[in-house]
């Protein structure tokens, strides 16, 4: 019996050992490894096997400015800050936004992007009647207007059925101001909300402007579009950028200085205007 | 595209991505299965030991398993995996920090909870052992580790072929659940096609016909091994 | 240990528990009726339907339950047609799509469990009530039925702690039952470990409830005989 307990135990160390990665002392960041969710297109998606995206053409930018070797390694949304944590890579460029709740486990970079949220909904829907269609709002700086037109929206999306994204600045927006009227569904990936609002189980959608028309760019979804007004700020997050384990001090200023140098030369915004087809910027 | 085409191996064809991804369904249950085995060994020796601690110590893994949903545990390991390892590294004595890939994550997980079950299956094995036996073998002063290869480990792979095949269905199945960490299994691999092609309904059907190929091929490869194991034994 | 956060993480998981007990419940009695069908299709000489009940419970055994569970969420969502018939309010909706896949899965299963309760009334009891002129629904409500459930029981206890079990997967499917708020709670505070004690330590006593009620009924059922203490193997 002794016997299986001592394989048992060789069995766990090998693991830990296969599972552990190896020590770097020299040159800390010569090589870096990025993660990247590869299914929230344009930012960052699949296309003939290869990742490719905003993102993924950033990170390599920033990466030459950093003179390091970069790895793009794909991870699901839901469990990408915990990887980060599991030093399953060393930063996240995944399109996300900078929060309260997640500075306390992970540290910020600045912002290189920034856009604004909204709904996506049938064209046919009673729904694209939403208010404030075309204009753009912050809720910090516009607080009083945004406000309004959210309060005015309620009695439109009562009793209606949203998807969005677990996890996601969107899915706390929608659970902070509408959770009291309307139907909240949250999905591991926005490419499960888009099949449901497609099969009609949702109503509408919540995302990113950017997300959605690229979205809606697609054959299948020529029948849908962006409606009511475009939010940024607060809730919705101070901008796009790339999440960091704390501690990691060092790296986070390389980012910082790599992504100062793209945004003063220009860079940033010919690939925003590239993947986005408008300047995404940080204003 | 009809059906054919879109599970074809053309150039448009998903066909090779689903058989790869089946391939990788019997690797990570492969790997549960061996996790699962080391774990019910160390439960049976637990339960059939003399000490109450370690006696407790296995009942309540096999209860507490065995009450919790199988996602529950896999969700566990992948959000909270290296708390976990690192916990139990500490444990051990281990210092610093380890990774989880999510190959790893999953065949733990589902090897976590197989090993509750393959407890009860080696435990009911190994008691199945005739007494007489045991005891003649210590009578003749054999050695417990030379008991251990001639006499307990043939029995019990004996008895214990048609709960280890049972329960290797089980992590065939539960393996579907690894999809959630990630990892490109067939479930995975369904989704993936059903997202770019926006036809769910075949891409889940060829992913069952595949599940029922492989638990169909595990029936018989079970029954042949459980015959010829049995070979000699006289049944009552 | 963060006792508040403990608190809070139980405050915020009460309301899944009626959503998993309902799902289970409902489930388990949708797939009981389906399963005595199943069964008494199996055993009633006529081949079809014979056939039709062996060709069910291969293709749900065979399978996972969340290729199923997709199959009927996602894939049936595919076509227009079935989105114009008056099941769509029905399919439309994560709570039937749900409770439709763990019926079906639970009948095949309980078809199994149900017609080894019934083959194991001894053949002779049967012959000597059809002797005394017994038939059809009193013989199956005196002599059958009231055996076979004894038989049945121990196995069928096992079968509904896999449902509730089972109940978990239906948060992969936008449901919040248990699991579901588990894996909200987890992806917003990142303490995976604190959140899996409390959705377990749930499960468990819901478990054990279960596991109780389950031994009353067989000390009823069978005064003589001792009940088994935990829940055996589900036969794959």
């Amino acid at each position: 019996m002794r016997a299986i307990k001592l394989l048992t135990l060789t069995a766990v160390v090998i693991g830990g050992l296969i599972a552990a990665g190896p020590a770097d002392a020299q040159n800390k960041w010569a090589k870096i490894r990025i993660g990247t969710e590869g299914a929230y297109a344009p930012w960052n998606f699949v296309e003939g096997g290869k990742l490719t995206g905003f993102e993924v053409e950033l990170a390599q930018d920033l990466c030459k400015r950093m003179k390091a070797e970069c790895e793009i390694v794909p991870q699901d949304w839901d469990g990408i800050i915990p990887a980060l944590n599991a030093s399953k890579y060393d930063a996240i460029m995944a399109g996300m936004n900078i929060t309260e709740k997640r500075q306390e486990v992970v540290s910020f970079s600045r912002p290189y992007a920034g856009g604004p949220h909204g709904f996506g909904v049938p064209k046919n829907s009673p729904l694209v009647k939403l208010p404030g269609l075309g204009e753009r709002l912050s809720l910090v700086k516009n607080k009083a207007e945004a406000e309004k037109l959210i309060a005015e929206s309620k009695a439109l999306l009562k009793g209606k059925v949203i998807g969005v994204q677990v996890s996601t600045v969107n899915a706390n927006f929608l659970q902070k101001y509408f959770k009291d009227v309307a139907d909240i569904r949250e999905y591991k990936t926005t490419e499960q909300h888009d099949l449901d609002l497609v099969a009609g189980r949702v109503d509408a959608i919540y995302a990113d402007h950017s997300s959605l028309l690229a979205t809606f760019s697609k054959p299948d979804f020529k029948d849908y579009q962006v409606a009511g007004v475009g939010l940024t700020g607060d809730i919705l997050g101070n901008g796009v950028a790339v999440g960091l384990r704390k501690g990691d001090d060092d790296l986070r200023k390389l980012f910082d200085e790599a992504i100062a140098g793209a945004l003063a030369d220009g860079t940033i915004k010919t690939l925003s205007t590239k993947w986005f087809k408008t300047d995404m910027t940080p204003q | 595209m009809n059906y054919f085409e879109l599970m074809g191996f053309g150039p448009n064809g998903w066909g090779l991505p689903m058989i790869q991804a089946a391939t990788m369904t019997l690797r990570v249950a492969l790997a549960a299965f061996v996790v699962g085995l080391a774990l019910g060994g160390l439960g049976a020796w637990a339960k059939l030991s003399g000490s109450r601690f370690a006696r407790g110590a296995a009942d309540v893994y096999t209860t507490v398993i065995r009450g919790i949903p199988d996602l529950l545990v896999i969700y566990l390991f992948y959000f909270g995996g290296s708390a976990v390892l690192g916990a139990i590294g500490k444990w051990f004595g281990a210092t610093g920090f380890v990774g989880m890939p999510a190959f790893a994550t999953g065949a733990i997980a589902v090897g976590l909870v197989s090993g509750a079950y393959q407890t009860e299956v080696l435990r009911g094995a190994f008691m199945a052992i005739a007494k007489g036996e045991l005891e003649a073998a210590r009578a003749v002063g054999m050695p417990p580790l030379l008991m251990f290869r001639r006499i307990i480990v043939p029995q019990v792979a004996r008895y214990a072929i048609p709960g280890l095949g049972n329960v290797w269905q089980l992590i065939l199945k539960e393996s579907a659940l690894i999809s959630v960490t990630g990892l490109v299994e067939l479930l995975r691999q369904a989704q993936i096609g059903a997202g770019s092609t926006r036809q769910p309904f075949y891409f889940f059907l060829t992913a069952a016909a595949l599940y029922l190929v492989l638990t169909t091929l595990s029936t018989i490869i079970f029954e042949r091994l459980e015959t010829r194991a049995m070979r000699g034994v006289r049944r009552a | 240990m963060d006792f508040a956060f403990l608190l809070e993480c139980f405050e915020r998981l009460l309301p899944g528990i009626p959503m998993t007990l309902k799902l289970a419940g409902f489930s388990l009695l949708i797939g009981l009726v389906l399963a005595v069908l199943l069964a008494m299709a199996r055993l009633s000489g006529i081949v079809v339907l014979e056939w039709f009940s062996r060709a069910y419970v291969f293709v749900f055994r065979g399978t996972p339950l969340l290729v199923q569970l997709f199959l009927i969420y996602y894939g049936l969502g595919q076509f227009p047609a079935i989105r114009q018939t008056f099941l769509w309010p029905f399919l439309r909706e994560p709570y039937w799509c749900t409770l439709l896949a763990l019926s079906l899965n639970t009948a095949a299963y309980g078809a199994e469990i149900v017609r080894g309760g019934l083959l194991s009334v001894a053949a002779g009891q049967v012959e000597a009530a059809r002797a005394c002129g017994m038939s059809g629904w009193l013989l199956y409500r005196r002599i059958v039925f009231p055996q076979a459930l004894r038989q049945a029981l121990p196995a069928y206890g096992s079968e509904i702690i896999l449902m509730v079990k089972a109940t978990s997967l239906a948060s992969v499917v936008t449901l919040l039952e248990l699991t579901g708020i588990a894996h909200k709670l987890i992806s917003e505070s990142f303490r995976a470990i604190e959140v899996f004690i409390v959705a377990g330590a749930i499960y468990l006593a819901i478990n054990f409830v279960i596991t109780r009620a389950v031994a009353w009924g067989e000390r009823r059922l069978s005064p003589d005989r001792p009940a088994d203490p935990l829940p055996s193997l589900p036969a794959a």
